[in-house]
């Protein structure tokens, strides 16, 4: 049990090494000098990113800023996604630090949610929760729990503490032993190949025979193409906070070990990169 | 919210097709394309005649509340909530599809819609 929950610490405080720079397309009164910060990856881009804000707000005059969003070569980035997800999915195999550019113009309507203050990253947060539990337990745990409960696990992200937020998340990760697992595994899978936001299907951690099931299990069903074939090259990567866990490691354990703290499993398969 | 006038406004162009394509949907050769969703008034969110509807899979949970939001014509100003489960609020950006293999039940996916947030 300790190993475990040393994991959940790994999890926790992965960070991943960003270098923010303003868009060209910005006007600024002087240079912009570039932003570097270490980004959690549990935790979500506008959340984290006040600094980047102020930093350049500096260079700039009042009438030229608009909301504030970000840009990964090309694509936006929806900060609604965890950011090591968008990371795993748009940045995995390039150099570190992570580019990304910054703009407060031509906000991108069509593919990113606004994100007027923290108030709708909460929501959105409480709700990808709740969706979780409905999936992992009828919602019957997120139900039970009090407002100031619901309240913990939002403080616990936004101010980075472990141990306020796992002191109420571990209830979420609860099951009748005798089940061997939740009622249905809340995951997401992302690729950068499609243009459907991500899959999402009802599977159960465990077969009808009682057998775990395994990530493996869950990718023959819902994207069997990134399962090696034996002989031939391995076409896509899949990853889970920047690793590749083992295809036979049982879904249960990667939900309770690996979800982010949206309860979510999130799952990037990328084109595997050729030598 | 911005009155800037570049700002794109909503796009007209996503005028749902969901009228078109309403009900009696059997033996057409979408059906496998499109799900029944049933839409139910919670707290002062006016009621829908009509309130079954089908619509495409693929079609985002922002799109169906713009659809709504128009057919009940709310002011611009009024916000819309959807919930599932009588819950959670799915992400703008999720497909309805998505929701009804997850969250559907008898063949159809129940959600409700009111005008302030109804449910945490």
């Amino acid at each position: 049990m300790a190993d475990d929950k040393d994991v959940l610490r790994d999890v926790w405080f992965g960070r991943i090494p960003a270098c923010f720079t303003l868009s060209p397309d910005e006007i600024t009164e002087r240079e912009a000098e570039p932003y570097y910060l270490l980004l959690p990856r549990v935790s979500y881009l506008t959340l984290v990113t006040d600094k980047v804000k102020k930093h350049f707000l500096k260079v700039m005059k009042a009438e030229d800023v608009e909301e504030i969003w970000f840009e990964y070569e090309g694509s936006p980035l929806k900060w609604h996604f965890p950011t090591g997800m968008l990371f795993d999915l748009h940045a995995s195999n390039t150099a570190l630090p992570w580019n990304i550019t910054v703009h407060f113009k031509n906000f991108p309507e069509h593919e990113l949610l606004h994100c007027a203050s923290n108030s709708v990253i909460e929501a959105h947060f409480m709700s990808c929760i709740k969706e979780a539990d409905a999936l992992k337990h009828k919602s019957q745990v997120i139900n039970d729990m009090q407002k100031k409960d619901h309240k913990q696990l939002w403080m616990g992200l936004q101010n980075d503490k472990f141990d306020q937020f796992w002191a109420m998340n571990r209830k979420l990760m609860e099951y009748p032993t005798e089940e061997g697992g939740f009622r249905y595994i809340p995951f997401r899978i992302y690729q950068t190949m499609s243009e459907r936001p991500f899959i999402q299907k009802l599977f159960r951690p465990v077969s009808p025979e009682g057998n775990q099931l395994t990530l493996g299990d869950l990718l023959k069903e819902l994207f069997p193409a990134a399962i090696c074939v034996e002989d031939e090259p391995k076409r896509y990567q899949v990853i889970i906070h920047g690793i590749e866990p083992l295809l036979e490691t049982p879904i249960q354990w990667l939900s309770e070990h690996l979800s982010h703290p949206d309860n979510f499993l999130h799952i990037s398969i990328i084109p595997a990169p050729s030598d | 919210m911005s009155d800037n006038a570049e700002s794109p406004t909503e796009n007209q162009k996503d005028e749902p097709s969901i009228q078109h394509n309403v009900t009696e949907h059997a033996g057409s050769p979408d059906e496998k394309k499109k799900i029944d969703i049933l839409l139910k008034a919670v707290g002062d969110a006016p009621i829908m005649k009509t309130k079954k509807w089908a619509v495409e899979r693929g079609r985002t949970v922002q799109s169906l509340a713009q659809f709504i939001s128009r057919f009940l014509k709310l002011e611009p100003s009024e916000q819309l909530f959807i919930y599932v489960n009588q819950s959670f609020s799915p992400s703008p950006d999720q497909e309805v599809g998505v929701l009804f293999e997850c969250f559907g039940s008898d063949g159809k996916l129940v959600l409700h819609y009111c005008k302030s947030q109804a449910w945490g």
